[in-house]
Formats: C-alpha cells, structure tokens, sequence
C-alpha cells in the first residue's frame, strides 16, 4: 500500500500550476462534493433530530413538570418528579429489580455462552449444527417466546412441571410467585440470549494462535493452568465486549417481562423500562415517565463511557 | 499428545453428552411449542401432561388464524418490517459513503453528532416521540405505517459498520475508476455497492430481524387491531386466550417464529459468521 507520494493524488499535483481559471473549476467541483455530502447524510441525521435528540430536550422538560397526557395544561414542578421518584418505595424496588436482573441476565448468558463455546472449540461432530441451534432463539420475537415460556412455566401443565415431576420434585408456580418470577424471567432472558455469547466467544477462542497453548504446555502447564494464563487473558477483550452489549440490552428487554409478568407480581419484575412504559402509557403521568426514562438513560450513558474509557486499554492488549 | 485410536474417549464422550444436553435445553422450548399447537385442548389440561399428542390437530392453526386478523397483522409486519429495513439500508449506505469518500469541512464533527445519536436508545425516547407523531403539522401520525416506521428509520450502528467495510475496499480499483471520470453516484452503485453486498446483507438481515421481532414502539404507535403488527396481534390474542387454550396460541406464535426461523436456516452461515467476525475484529 505504501506508494511514493508523488504519485499518489492529483490535487498536489495541479496545485504546482495554479491557473485563476482551473481553481475557480475546482472550487465548484468542492462545492459539489460539499453538496453531495449533505445530500447523503441529511436523512440520516434529520431522523435522528427529530427521533432521538429532540425527544432528549422534550425529556428533560417533561420531567420538571406534572401531565397527565390529556390536559392542556402542563404544571411546573422543578425537580418533584425526581423526588418523588428517590422517595417511591416502588421506584427504590424497581432499581434493584433491574441490578438483579442484568446481574443475572449478564452473568447467566456469559457464563454459560463461555462454557459452551469452549465446549464446541472441541472438534466434534455436528458442532456446526449445535452452534446454529444454540443460536437461533437470540433471532426470536421476545414477545412470542416470552408467551412460549408461560406455558412452559405453567405449575400444572407446562413442560417445566413435566421434567421437575419426573424427578419427583413439585414445580413451584413461578410466574405468580414474588420470589420466583424474577428467576423465572431471568432463566427465559438467558435461554434466549446465550447462543450470541457462545458465537461470539467461538470465534474469539478460535483466533488464539495454537503456539501459545504449545508454549505453556512446554512450561508444564495442566489443562486449568493454561485456561487461566492464555484462555482468559486472550478472550478478556471479548469478554469485556459481551460484557458491555449484554449490559446495555439486559436493560432494554422489555417484551419478555410485559409478556410474562407485566411487571408483575407486586412489582417483583418491574424493571426501569416496564417502569417507564408504565408510567408513560398505562398511568399516564408523563412527569414520571420523563424522569424515570431519564435516569434510564444516565445509567445506559454511564455504561458507554465506561466502555469508551476503557476499551483502549483492554483491547490493545498484544 | 492425542491417543489415537477409532474407539471414542471417555473425555470426547463426556463432550457429546454435553453437548446433547445444550441442544436440548435450547431446543426443547421450541419443540414444546411444536407439539402443544398440535395438541387437543383435552390432551393439553390433562396431568400430569405428555409429551406427544395422541391425535394430532392440525385445526388449531386455521383457529388461530380466525381468531384474530393474522392476515392484516402478517400484512402490516411485511410493511412496516421491508420500509424500516430499507429506509436503514439506504441511510446507512449513503452516511457510510459520504464519511468514507466525500470531502466536507469539520467533517469530524458531524461525525461526532451521529457517534452520540448511538448512545441515546430507543426506549428513552418512546414519550416524546408518541407526542411528536400525534400532532404533525396538525395531523396524527398515531396508528399509521409511517408513524412505525419512520423513528426506527435512522441508522449510526449501520453508517458505522458500513464505513468501516467501505474503508477496507481495494483503493487501487476505486482510483481506477474515478480516473476513467466515474462520478461519484456511478462509483456508489458500479463499485462500492456491488463490492460490499456480503456487510450490506449482513446489516440488512440484523435489521430486518430486529424490524420484525420489534414490540414496545408498535405497541405504544398503534390503536386498532387494523394497525396491530405480528407481535402485538399476538400477545393481545395471547391476553384473551393464553391458559385457556393454548393450542391455539402456540400455534399463533408459530406465525410469528417461523418466518425467522426460515430466514436463519437458510443464511445461518452468513448470519452467524458475519456477527462474530463484526464483534471480534471491532
């Protein structure tokens, strides 16, 4: 690719001659690239104005005041809607309801998107066909498979029972038991999603160069100590990578919890995003919705940074 | 060093049980889906429940299909899932040409506006934009395909990745081609387009995915059972009859997966390679 640089572009070479009449060509041959530009990218940041950072603004002044969606008219109440959020006993729930649930939805599906994948770095047989099947649930409506789950989960009728009665243990009712619909949504979030994990970590466990396994093997290394001292320091920048990505979707998934629970029951599953649908769209209090949906944002912007902050150091680790 | 031999290992033994297992755990659900939209409502609330139907009841997908208007929802999913789709694709390939070949002044910073529309997620914005389209210019925009379509329309993850893939092209060839005095729309179509289908294939199929499995923004725009997608179609069917008859149900949530499940086996390959290759290399 490297080439000398007299050859390389024509502008440095005409600029050698600067004729009044090719610059005033060249200046509108600029202004036509300028155009074109413009031309291509408007639509695109057009939407965006009005869809993304817009809503931003209309947001931040949502929050300040109390509406109920219907009225003319909008009451100005400062920053009420953000304390009685802090002071909500609900809210408070629904924080921790979605610390739980992304711990557990992030956790689960890396784990286990870890173990498989090193499961299938073997060479077996049909591995390819075991990585499609894994996969294929991250393509699905949430909103169908949440509803396939139901009945899954249902304590008389559903497979769960089925499998758990089997081995003569009773299936409790989950979907309308506090303590178990959070599990219960979690387990479907991780079922879901944990083939992307494995694909991903496939591919990363499949770009280690074989000669760093010979070298510890060499050094005397046990099957444990080279998973520790190559594996997973080879696979931390995909990790991190997965890491971020399930961080931000965990605290998107909304279909899954509105199918299952609705929140439901008494709250245990109500998470940031049910909270703000529901406070926007069945309460009608637009004030809370705004507020809610902004703190949803902080936390998600939080993330980002952290992972631009970051993502030099532990991605150029070699 | 591997014992060789034809016998199988103990260890390589373990690995196929294991990996049996997976298969099944993933695959299990949806077979359970399979075969509760074959069953009789009898068979399915009789404990403790079995696994195969002794008659199998073809009928309860024609039930499902009267028992709500799956026809218009297929219909508006079609719709609103080819327009978002298309309108992503475009915009993504326009903004990734733009960037990656045409001069502008402070071009960075342009850059930069679309590098933060990527941080601000759909979900934040759902309220305000259920405002925005109930008045324009006087009109609502509530319960049309355009009110659907369009707020998903913008794309910065596509311009990216995009870029990125027209970035990597043969330069050689594109100068080349600009010397023989091709314009710049006859280099977008003639070269960079034809040169980038397997990435433009890639992102148009994450996005149609993610068109056609989309659930809260439809349910939020739309109002009439008319405008209903596939997704919402269905959990308002599953509202009314989820418990009490889920053959029915199961069957009309085959209406929703199978498409996909279609679309996948067919470019498994391409899908899965080309969301690992995305992942690891950026």
């Amino acid at each position: 690719m490297l080439r000398p640089a007299s050859l390389s572009t024509s502008p440095e070479v005409d600029r050698v001659r600067p004729v009044p009449q090719q610059t005033a060509r060249r200046r509108a041959f600029w202004r036509a690239e300028w155009f074109l530009f413009v031309l291509f990218v408007a639509p695109n940041l057009l939407l965006f104005g009005i869809f993304s950072y817009w809503p931003m603004i209309s947001n931040l002044y949502l929050s300040l005041v109390r509406w109920d969606m219907i009225s003319p008219v909008k009451t100005f109440i400062g920053s009420g809607n953000y304390a009685y959020l802090f002071n909500d006993v609900t809210f408070r729930m629904v924080l921790r309801n979605s610390a739980v649930f992304t711990v557990g939805a992030v956790g689960g599906s890396l784990l286990l998107g870890l173990a498989t994948a090193l499961l299938l770095n073997q060479k077996l047989r049909w591995r390819n066909g075991a990585r499609a099947v894994l996969f294929a649930p991250t393509l699905l409506s949430g909103a169908a498979i949440g509803i396939v789950w139901v009945y899954i989960f249902d304590p008389r009728f559903g497979l769960l029972a089925r499998l758990l009665g089997s081995i003569g243990i009773g299936s409790p009712s989950w979907l309308s038991d506090p303590a178990w619909a959070m599990p219960a949504v979690i387990i479907v979030y991780v079922w879901k999603n944990v083939g992307f994990s494995t694909v991903i970590y496939l591919a990363g466990l499949q770009a280690i160069p074989q000669d760093l396994y010979e070298a510890a093997r060499v050094d005397g290394a046990g099957v444990l100590w080279r998973f520790r001292s190559v594996t997973l320091p080879m696979l931390s920048p995909i990790t991190f990578f997965l890491v971020i990505t399930a961080l931000l979707n965990s605290f998107q998934a909304f279909d899954i919890i509105k199918v299952m629970t609705e929140g439901g029951p008494v709250d245990a599953t109500n998470t940031l995003i049910y909270y703000v649908y529901e406070q926007g769209f069945v309460a009608y209090n637009a004030g809370r919705a705004a507020a809610a949906a902004l703190v949803l944002f902080a936390i998600m912007f939080g993330i980002t940074l952290i992972q631009l902050r970051y993502a030099e150091e532990r991605v150029h680790y070699a | 060093m591997r014992r060789s031999g034809t016998s199988l290992e103990l260890g390589q033994l373990v690995s196929y049980a294991l990996m049996a297992l997976a298969v099944a755990v993933i695959g299990l659900p949806l077979l359970w889906m399979l075969l509760g939209s074959l069953k009789t409502n009898q068979e399915i609330y009789t404990m403790p429940p079995q696994w195969l139907p002794t008659e199998w009841r073809w009928e309860n997908f024609g039930d499902a299909w009267n028992a709500a208007p799956f026809g218009q929802f297929y219909l508006n999913s079609i719709i609103t899932t080819l327009a978002g789709t298309g309108l992503e694709l475009i915009n993504a390939t326009m903004t990734a040409y733009a960037f990656a070949f045409l001069r502008f002044p402070k071009k960075e910073w342009v850059f930069v506006l679309l590098l933060a529309a990527l941080m601000i997620p759909n979900q934040v914005t759902i309220l305000p934009n259920y405002l925005t389209l109930s008045d324009v210019f006087g009109q609502t925009w509530i319960n049309t395909y355009q009110g659907i379509v369009l707020p998903g329309a913008a794309t910065a993850f596509g311009a990216f990745l995009l870029r990125q893939s027209f970035l990597g092209l043969p330069r050689e060839v594109l100068d080349a081609a600009k010397v023989d005095g091709c314009g710049h729309l006859r280099l977008l179509w003639d070269m960079v387009i034809p040169l980038s289908r397997p990435v433009l294939v890639t992102f148009g199929l994450i996005s149609l995915v993610a068109k056609w499995n989309d659930y809260l923004w439809p349910l939020i725009v739309t109002n009439t059972q008319q405008m209903r997608t596939l997704t919402v179609g269905l959990t308002y069917l599953f509202d009314q009859e989820g418990n009490t008859n889920w053959g029915e149900v199961m069957a009309a949530s085959m209406f929703v997966i199978v498409p996909l499940l279609v679309i996948f086996a067919w470019a498994q390959r391409h899908i899965i390679e080309g969301i690992a290759a995305g992942a690891t290399k950026g």
